[in-house]
């Protein structure tokens, strides 16, 4: 099931939360939503999930239109909020039963989808413990079991790794991964890593509008104007390499980044290479040359310069 | 309607995890006992086989621990988020408000039951008017399912369960009293409004003996009125 949204905005008051955006997710795709806090995202889940009316805008799951008909558009729907709220004093088998009866599971499969969702989110230790004395990567997987208990084909998922410690953070990632090959889900975050690692596409939200949507390698190559060289220059002066590559022609800025080592950041005048010209530069010159690479941009620098300038 | 029960099933297993319901249970005999058994104008007193002493003590303490029972109900999911969670999935508001007075009507239901043996006792002692427990029984539960949906109301209005609580009570205390006391002060027409507006004038025909629809159907409008009040309140939530 696809999720289209159209022309959507909501306003708090006199601000806007989310600013006439519009967008699409294909059936199975993962769609990372990034953005600063404050600039939407939340927002945007919560009218998906139609728990927020908008005041303007459309928004179909499949064919059909949330607002009209949000019972229907919920059943499609698994829905793991901004800081997982949960009943603290279930214990974990016991809500998820819950869960699973209210999403109308059918009597004769709750049991195996139980058993297939503690399964997959591993809390099989876990499952008779209240939920309130598990820790918080142990609850998370509670979230993440109750919005798997009904097969959803659409996941919404918001900021599914806060307060997580790095290996419970790789271990989510790569559950989410595995029930995203066959649903669509969209995934909140402010850690850019994780979107890279878990999304097939991304889109940047600011101040309420969209200010990029692509893969994570189209957005690369949409922020990297310019190429950017690593460059280690082993003898010779210091000096008189910083001025000898200043002086390439096809050489727009050179940068130190480390003196001890000799490494140097040579960026490129817009659409042109100096990898050539380096290395030629150190034969003529007699300097071993022992490190000529490329920098990429880093997704958290599309991400400042898109949200910081605007 | 499933969706109903499977909320109100929850609910009712929360009341009992949490001992609330024995507290409940146990404080709401501890009370009407004494009062009914040992203490004061007891049912001895009366010299007649009758609840109506019993009827009239749990008219109060009804009234003080209903609140109690329902200032929790949606302030704290509302304060916890967990309501955003429930209310995501497939059921309508309507759906949880109502499950969740189910919840609270059950274990009223429950505890008055448990005064069952109050009714063999004193069937006992004499001749005891049938008709008139069952229809004093069926008051007090009205009243309850009035005083929740009230209690619901309050709590769908506010994060915090004392004030949850207070604000019950202060909604309750014009059917419960001031009703009352404004019909007897207004002459005319004023006055029989007020009359009507008062929880006793229905209740003490109906401990009585007497079941009229006039009293019926003010308990079931009053209950079903705070019920969309606080099924208004969440839709007011999603619009913010």
């Amino acid at each position: 099931m696809d999720i289209v949204i159209e022309g959507m905005t909501k306003t708090y008051g006199i601000q806007k939360a989310v600013d006439d955006i519009s967008f699409k997710v294909k059936t199975g795709e993962v769609l990372g939503f990034l953005g600063p806090n404050g600039a939407g995202k939340t927002t945007t889940m919560k009218a998906i999930t139609s728990f927020l009316i908008p005041d303007k805008g459309k928004i179909f799951i499949g064919n059909i239109p949330v607002l009209e008909n949000p019972l229907e558009a919920k059943k499609h729907i698994g829905y793991l909020p901004e800081n997982n709220p949960l009943y603290e004093d279930m214990p974990v088998i016991d809500y998820l039963r819950f869960c699973a009866e209210i999403e109308n599971v059918p009597k004769d499969k709750i049991d195996d989808k139980i058993r297939s969702v503690i399964k997959t989110c591993g809390i099989t230790k876990e499952k008779h413990k209240k939920i309130g004395e598990l820790s918080k990567g142990y609850k998370q997987r509670v979230g993440l079991a109750q919005a798997l208990i009904h097969d959803p084909e659409i996941l919404i998922l918001d900021e599914p790794t806060t307060g997580l410690d790095p290996n419970q953070i790789v271990e989510i990632r790569e559950l989410i991964r595995n029930v995203g090959k066959e649903k669509t889900v969209i995934l909140s975050s402010h850690i850019l890593a994780e979107v890279e690692a878990t999304c097939d596409r991304i889109l940047i939200i600011n101040k309420g509008k969209i200010v990029a949507d692509g893969t994570v390698e189209d957005l690369r190559k949409q922020a990297q104007g310019s190429e950017i060289l690593k460059v280690t220059v082993e003898d010779g002066d210091i000096n008189d390499i910083f001025t000898a590559l200043q002086s390439l022609d096809t050489v727009e800025t050179v940068d130190f980044i480390d003196k001890s080592t000799q490494t140097f950041e040579v960026k490129s005048k817009t659409g042109q290479s100096s990898r050539k010209a380096v290395f030629k530069l150190c034969v003529e010159k007699g300097w071993t040359l022992t490190q000529l690479s490329f920098v990429e941009t880093r997704l958290e620098d599309v991400f400042r310069e898109l949200t910081v300038n605007n | 309607m499933k969706e109903i029960l499977t909320i109100a099933k929850r609910e009712l297993r929360a009341y009992f995890d949490s001992l609330m319901a024995y507290i409940l249970i146990v404080l709401f005999l501890g009370f009407s006992g004494f009062f009914t058994w040992i203490y004061g104008s007891d049912i001895f007193f009366i010299k007649q086989a009758s609840l109506e002493v019993f009827f009239n003590i749990a008219f109060w303490t009804l009234f003080f621990f209903i609140p109690a029972l329902t200032m929790r109900l949606l302030s704290e999911e509302n304060r916890a988020g967990t309501l955003e969670l429930l209310l995501t999935k497939p059921v309508t508001d309507w759906q949880v408000i109502a499950g969740k007075f189910t919840a609270a009507l059950a274990l009223i239901t429950i505890t008055l039951a448990l005064t069952f043996p109050y009714f063999i006792t004193v069937s006992s002692l004499g001749n005891i008017d049938t008709g008139a427990v069952f229809s004093g029984y069926l008051a007090l539960i009205l009243i309850s399912a009035m005083y929740i949906s009230i209690g619901i109301f309050a709590s769908s209005i506010t994060n915090n369960q004392i004030v949850a609580y207070l604000t019950a009570l202060t909604i309750g205390i014009f059917f419960q009293v001031i009703f009352q006391m404004l019909a007897s002060a207004f002459p005319g027409t004023l006055g029989n409004i007020f009359d009507y507006l008062s929880v006793y004038s229905h209740y003490d025909s109906m401990i009585r003996g007497v079941i009229d629809s006039r009293d019926l159907v003010y308990f079931l409008s009053v209950t079903f009125l705070a019920l969309v009040s606080a099924e208004t309140m969440l839709l007011k939530k999603r619009y913010v």
